[in-house]
Order: structure tokens, then sequence, then C-alpha cells
């Protein structure tokens, strides 16, 4: 049996932005006054693009194609003391996380970016005119049938055929919807008509497997940029999911799809079911609040997205306990299978852990008060301000302060996640540089730090081990080390 | 840390659903909690919630 290789994990958010008075403002511009009001700790730098390639395709394809690649170096681009990128892509600011170590961390810095956006928000307020006002949102979908990612990323071993991964994923994350889903009023993108779903997502992936991300969605993403040493590693890059606000719910999304994939190396998943129609089922699935839709299998038989679930819990469950992992694994697995219990029992019991049936109880509530139909604007401003990141606004944050949504971090942990970088990951070096070099810091990349050091030519850190960097092997050395000239001969020695 | 030691048994996690709406609660009581918190909502929605939603138009992203 093969060893699966330690998950590192991160997600990356792309957040809506709309200025309050304006609607015509540029949203490129927009986006840049955004990042730019940001004045916490942080380096603005060049985003080095040298080892991206984001046209390459995991199944082996080469780099040709006709893929036009993302040249967003002319946008702002910051990285912060906590090991973040925060950047303008397209249209949209976008906040990515540092690689996390395990599933409890990443809703740490995944949280951590709402933060980041609220203070680049409150930091904005004096460039506009009176009357408007920035305001962004943790959301995917305008309700237009435009969308825009949140994405996730986990370290997996460049051996294990994608083939492999494919077959035992596709069922896995159509199934995950009942979990990960931010919930959204109607249906876009030509899906039949609904009065609410499950996801915001769903409606927009057509494909199976592909390597677009913003047009003909695939529920597998082929992108292959491992952001390290590419003879041992892939980043699986997963597109098909919601941003949350939830912290729970961030929890069981990449703790079980990070169990998901250490199954899949470790060979001990037992043969996966085949759905007929992975893209239908997907939206099917996201359509129903119910859960009580059936999808059927290429054998003919009908499964519900929770028996799905079930199948695959189990054999977490079971391998959890028989796997040395980092402890919040077992969380992961606790949480999870209250979650599917009480989704089974009725889905608005989980209104206090996922954001789709916190938004439903909140909007039966909205209706039944002031007895509203579902094409009520008011529903809509309900919805949309759910995920507003101002604390004063967010209705997700109004919810949780009354005691209606459960947290796994207090408002000080998740505020102190943003100048403190994780410290089992490379993203330790990377924030600390940025904390304490930032003067001769030049360039970054998820791989590389570049400092200007005085010589003629700029020195290249590479950071190709997404594990190495972390602060027991290299805090004597930063702390020894009062310039990056110091560091990088200490790094030589 | 909050409560992230603490196991979450199914009965636990539901019992918690209703966060601060005590057990007691009459069904009028809890009607009324929620009416407060719908109100308190109320004060922080945008204004001209239609011409709001309208205008929210994103563009391009991933």
């Amino acid at each position: 049996m093969t060893k699966a290789i330690h998950k590192v994990i991160g997600t990356e958010t792309e957040f809506g932005i709309a200025l309050r008075g304006n609607p015509e403002f540029n949203p490129v511009l927009l986006s840049s006054i955004l990042v730019n009001s940001y004045a916490g700790l942080r380096a603005r730098i060049q985003w080095s693009h040298e080892e991206e390639s984001p046209g390459r395709d995991a199944r082996g394809y080469g780099p040709e194609g006709g893929f036009i690649p993302d040249l967003d170096s002319g946008l702002v681009n910051v990285v912060l003391a906590n090991g973040a990128r925060l950047y303008v892509d397209h249209a949209h600011p976008e906040y990515s996380s540092p690689e996390c170590y395990d599933p409890l961390e990443t809703v740490l810095y995944d949280k951590a970016g709402e933060v980041v956006m609220a203070r680049a928000q409150a930091g904005s307020v004096n460039v506009f005119d009176d009357g408007e006002e920035l305001l962004v949102h943790k959301n995917n979908s305008d309700g237009k049938s435009n969308s825009y990612g949140a994405h996730e990323n986990y370290l997996i071993k460049r051996q294990l055929p994608f083939g492999d991964i494919v077959n035992h994923l596709l069922p896995f994350m159509v199934s995950r919807q009942v979990f990960t889903g931010s919930g959204k009023l109607k249906s876009e993108n030509g899906r039949p008509g609904v009065d609410y779903q499950i996801t915001q997502r769903a409606d927009f992936f057509e494909e199976e497997v592909g390597l677009e991300t913003t047009l003909k969605r695939p529920l597998i993403n082929t992108r292959d940029e491992p952001h390290g040493d590419p003879s041992k590693y892939r980043r699986l890059h997963v597109i098909v999911g919601d941003a949350n606000m939830s912290e729970v719910q961030i929890l069981i999304k990449v703790g079980s799809t990070a169990l998901m994939l250490a199954m899949i190396e470790d060979e001990v998943l037992s043969e996966p079911p085949r759905l007929a129609d992975p893209v239908a089922a997907h939206w099917q699935i996201s359509h129903d609040p119910t859960l009580e839709r059936t999808v059927e299998l290429a054998t003919g038989e009908t499964v519900t997205a929770l028996n799905l679930q079930w199948q695959l819990f189990e054999q977490a469950a079971k391998y959890v306990e028989n796997t040395e992992l980092p402890e919040s694994y077992g969380l992961v697995i606790s949480e999870w299978e209250s979650i599917l219990s009480d989704l089974e029992a009725d889905p608005l019991l989980t209104a206090d852990r996922l954001d789709w049936t916190a938004k439903l109880a909140l909007l039966n509530q909205y209706r039944r008060r002031d007895d509203l139909e579902w094409d009520d604007p008011k529903l809509s401003i309900v919805a949309l301000q759910y995920h507003d990141i101002n604390p004063a606004k967010g209705l997700y944050y109004k919810l949780a302060k009354a005691g209606r949504i459960r947290r796994l971090f207090t408002d000080d942990e998740i505020a102190g996640a943003v100048d403190r970088p994780p410290e089992r990951t490379r993203a330790y070096f990377r924030g600390e540089c940025v904390r304490r070099y930032q003067e001769w810091l030049k360039a970054a990349n998820w791989d590389s730090l570049v400092f200007d050091v005085g010589t003629d030519v700029h020195q290249r850190v590479p950071m190709m081990e997404p594990l190495n960097g972390n602060r027991e092997l290299v805090e004597k050395l930063l702390d020894d080390s009062p310039d990056p000239k110091a560091l990088i001969e200490g790094l030589s020695a | 840390m909050t409560d992230r030691e603490q196991s979450s048994s199914r009965s636990e996690s539901s019992e918690e659903v209703e966060g601060d709406i005590e057990a007691s609660d009459t069904g009028e009581e809890l009607t009324e909690k929620i009416d407060d918190l719908l109100d308190e909502i109320d004060s922080v929605l945008e204004e001209n919630a239609e011409e709001f939603v309208k205008n929210y138009v994103q563009k391009g992203g991933e």
C-alpha cells in the first residue's frame, strides 16, 4: 500500500463588489481601490508568474492549445504578513489563503480573509463621494448568470493516476453539495426554475472534467500548477464549491475533501458508484432543498445525495480511526456525521452550521412575518446581504452574534490570523519575510521569494516543499538574520 | 477557542440549533425573539432593495 502525503490545504475567494450610489463604476478599478485601501501589514510587490502555468493540464496535455494565460501582473498585488495573497483577479478582489496544515487551520485563514476585506472596505470610505459606499460580498453569483469562484487547493501525489481522482471524486463532489452550499434564490444559466436552491454555483457547471474555470466549467478541474516540486506533487484545484461564511461548513468541506484524497492515495476506498449523468445530478441535487431527490447511477439504480455521502462517510470514519492524522480530522468526522444525521432528519436542524439552511430559515421567517412571495425584492436583499463582509451589516454576522450560528473560533482568534502566518507550512517563511524584510522584498510566488540584497541581480529563494519553511525549521535563522543578505547566506550554509 | 474541543454528538448539536432561544420558550416568546432579530436586521438592510438588487451585476471572474 502506498502512503498518502500530508494534505496541505488552501482556499481562494473572489469577492463580489458593488459601489452603492454609482453602479456603473468600473469593477476592475473598484477592486484595485479596495486592495490598495488595505493598510495592514503587507508588502506591495510584483507577483512573479515565471513558474505559473495555469494552462497546463493534469491529464498530460501540453500548455499549447489556445489557452490564454491569466495576465494580471499589471494589477495590484499584495502579500500579507499571514502569507496570503490579496490581489485583483479579473474584475474581483481575491484573497488566496496561505498554505494551511490541516482543516481547522484552513477555517481560520479562510475567515481571516473576511477581516482583510472588511479592513480594506473600511479604508476605502474616504475615496468615494458622499452617498457612495463600496460593498463587498463573500458570495459566488449575482443572480444574473454571472458567477465567480471560491476555489480549494489540496496537495496530492504526482504519481496518482488522474483517472482515479476523477472516478472517486465525481460522486463525492456531486453529493457534498448538501453541506457545501451557501444557498441561493432562483436558478441561473438556463437551468429549470426554482424558488430556492442549495448552492450558488451548481447551475454553472457544464462538463465532468476539464481545464476551464470561466466557461463550460467542469466538476473536476485539471489545472496542473503544483506550486511545488512538480516531480512529486500536484495541487488539486477544486472549483466546484461555494464560498462559505459558516466555520463548521468550511471545516467539513475541506476536511472531507482532504480525507477523500488521502483515501484515494492510500487505495482504501471501495469501487466508486458511477453516476449516469454527473453534471445533471449535480444541479438536480442543488435544486432540491428537501434532499429527497434521487439521481440515477450507471447501473440504473437510484440514490439520494445523502445515500452517497453516508457510504463515503463510513469509509472516512474508519480511515481516520486507523490512520495517523492531525487532530482536527477527528472533529471533521464528528461534525460531518452530525450534519448528515441532521440533514436526514430535517435540513433546517443544521441552520446553526450551514449557510444554505441558515439563509433558508431566515428567508422563511421573513416570508411568514411579512407574508412575502419568493420573488419579493426584500428576500433578494436579505439573501445577498447574508454575505456582506461588513460586520455591522452582514446578516451572517448578525445571526452569529445572536447565537444562532455555531463558531469554531472567536473574533479575536480570526483577527489574529490576519497578521500571523500558519506555523507548520512554508507560509510561515513567506509571512515572516513580509513582516521582517518588507523593504527588500521585490517579488513573490507561492514557491519562491525574490529579494533585492544590493547586488547586481536579485536573489531568489525557492520554496518547493510546502511543509518546509515552517517555524521549527526557520525561526532561529530568521531571528539571527537582520536582513535578507544574512538570511540567504544562512540558507546556503 | 470556543467549543471546538467538545465532541458534538447529534443530540448536542440539535439542541444548539436555536442558539439563544431557551427550550422553555413558549411558541409566542419564540416568535417574539425571532421578530426582534428581524427588526434588528430590518434596520441594517440596504434601502431601495429592488433597485440595489437590480444594479448588482458582477462581471468576470475565476
